[in-house]
């Protein structure tokens, strides 16, 4: 498959079940509610190493929050759901609850529900008062601002993490420039993020090293500077190779956010230097989610039929 | 289908409980047996067609015409559908209400949204004493739903309420929020005397500064966030708290003479 010039490897990025939930951080404005969301969700690029895969789904305005304030929604997943309860508590705590102005809400229904603020009211010393509205319990925690309000609980719902896509280039600019271009229209889709910074990684990781206390390493056949000592997957016109990875909701939002980030990234074209597009996968036989690059830049119902 | 319509046919002398008249207690049952359903009067079970004339088929709307003050119990324990009374209301009324609704159109004696645990009761009237109280010898009076009233209420209103939503357009007779655990009291008009007396926590909304006693401590006046979700789910209510929309405050706090932690709102 060919889309501007540049090859669809006929590959598949292989994707996890994980545990998924949203949050809506308000604040008096946008930019302290970004100060609490980009604290909330720094360190949280990839499970292995920082327990949870976390971003800035979208903006929000006014009226599409609870208490009628600027905000941003915030997704976060994890691989079970005690990791990811835990996690949710000490970023609230550390992140939401010390930022100015800000308050916290449950931003997604589910059968299952985990804390939100439920146990962060223990901060108000016996202070803390509770209010039922509509249903819902929130708590009014006196801080040195005024109050921090929080939903008592969200939702949690099953999700899937580690949808992927490559972006092979003649140079590292060129590369980079196709993932942001890939990155800026993925944002506009909902229900996903792209956990690492900026939305691009550039250190892509094979199972397995040399060295026994490590479990992951370098993806090799992906590093250009040693295309002549493994068995590569470059050709000799690529030298730089970054990928996207994208956690969603559910399967259909991962497909959606990898057709357009592909598309955005192939209208920069082979004239600017992008060659293929590849994806990582680890054979099929770990993960149950299977992302076919040409099934979905061929599907009709995502706008495809590209080739 | 019209709605099940109990109309009061002679001024009673006893007091009639008519508990067992309810949308889910009848649901079942044909008009025959709705006729003989046994109602206490005074210290005799007699039957519903003694006191009522009774005609429509809608179990599940049931209205009571020329009520009188005497009728004590309506909504008794209410689970589901909707009644409407017209004329007054007896003690208890939307006694133990779980869910459904009830609507007044005229007065309610003491004891209205008595233990009352979820639902709504609309009284287009006043109330006596009590309202949203505990039943006597309990520690926990209304715990759930949503209580507006009209009119006026009586003393002790919301005495040792432990949860849901209280919103009286008039004014409220002394101790209001009396003991109260947990919970929401909005008023209107004026609020007499011991406003908040042996308070624990809950929240007292109010318009106008009412004379307030020792114990309660003035907080400052604050613009608090969670007024905005509070107005925001009164948004569909048939009350004119919908209509509020401001989080600016002066707050008092207490009863500290009961180590109490509740607050007195006066919106600014």
């Amino acid at each position: 498959m060919i889309i501007n010039g540049v090859q669809i490897d006929d590959t598949f990025a292989e994707a996890f079940n994980m545990r998924g939930t949203r949050v809506i951080i308000t604040a008096q404005n946008h930019k302290w509610a970004y100060n609490a969301a980009n604290a909330m969700t720094g360190f949280a690029t990839s499970v292995i190493g920082c327990g949870v895969e976390a971003g800035i789904e979208r903006e929000l305005t006014p009226d599409e929050t609870p208490d009628g304030r600027p905000g941003v929604a915030v997704l976060m997943f994890a691989m079970g759901s005690s990791v990811l309860m835990k996690q949710l508590e000490n970023r609230m705590g550390q992140t939401i609850l010390t930022c100015p102005t800000t308050a916290a809400f449950s931003g997604i229904e589910g059968n299952e529900r985990i804390n939100l603020g439920k146990n962060l009211r223990f901060f108000g010393d016996g202070f803390q008062i509770s209010k039922q509205f509509d249903g819902k319990r929130y708590w009014r925690v006196p801080v040195m601002d005024g109050e921090f309000i929080t939903e008592e609980t969200t939702g949690m719902v099953r999700a899937v993490g580690g949808g992927n896509f490559l972006v092979l280039a003649s140079s590292q600019p060129q590369a980079l420039a196709a993932c942001e271009a890939a990155i800026e229209a993925m944002k506009k889709i909902p229900n996903v993020i792209m956990p690492f910074p900026g939305g691009v990684v550039r250190s892509g990781s094979k199972v397995g090293s040399k060295y026994k206390a490590l479990f992951a390493s370098t993806n090799d056949a992906f590093c250009p500077t040693l295309k002549g000592l493994t068995k590569t997957q470059l050709s000799p016109d690529v030298e730089s190779v970054m990928e996207i990875v994208i956690d969603g909701l559910t399967e259909a939002d991962i497909r959606k956010a990898t057709f357009v980030g592909i598309e955005a990234a192939c209208k920069i074209g082979s004239a600017n230097g992008i060659k293929r597009i590849s994806a990582g996968n680890y054979g099929g036989k770990l993960g149950p989610f299977h992302f076919h690059l040409h099934d979905i830049m061929n599907d009709k119902t995502l706008g495809g039929e590209k080739a | 289908m019209s709605a099940l319509t109990f109309s009061l046919k002679q001024e009673l002398i006893q007091k009639l409980d008519v508990s067992p008249i309810t949308p889910d207690k009848l649901s079942d049952k044909n008009i025959g047996e709705i006729s003989a359903t046994l109602l206490w009067y005074g210290k005799q079970q007699l039957r519903a067609d003694n006191f009522f004339l009774i005609s429509g088929l809608d179990t599940q709307n049931i209205v009571f015409d020329n009520c009188s003050a005497k009728v004590d119990y309506i909504g008794n324990g209410m689970k589901t559908g909707r009644i409407i009374v017209n004329g007054n209301a007896g003690a208890f009324l939307a006694f133990q209400l779980q869910k459904g609704e009830v609507t007044l159109n005229g007065n309610a004696a003491d004891f209205a949204a008595c233990a009352m645990a979820g639902g709504l009761l609309l009284v287009n009237g006043n109330v006596g004493d009590y309202l949203g109280g505990a039943l006597v010898g309990d520690r926990k009076g209304m715990r759930g739903g949503t209580v507006i009233v009209k009119g006026n209420a009586g003393e002790r209103t919301g005495d040792q309420m432990r949860r849901g939503l209280i919103l009286i357009e008039g004014n409220v007779g002394s101790y209001c929020g009396s003991r109260m655990l947990a919970g929401t009291i909005g008023v209107l008009g004026d609020v007499d005397d011991y406003i908040g007396y042996g308070m624990k926590r809950g929240t007292l909304l109010l318009t106008k500064t009412p004379k307030l006693h020792a114990t309660i401590q003035d907080c400052g006046t604050h613009t608090l966030p969670f007024l905005s979700l509070m107005f925001k789910s009164f948004r569909n209510l048939p009350s004119k708290f919908s209509k509020i929309n401001q989080n600016r405050v002066q707050r008092f706090a207490g009863d500290v003479g009961n180590d109490g932690k509740g607050e007195i709102l006066v919106l600014q």
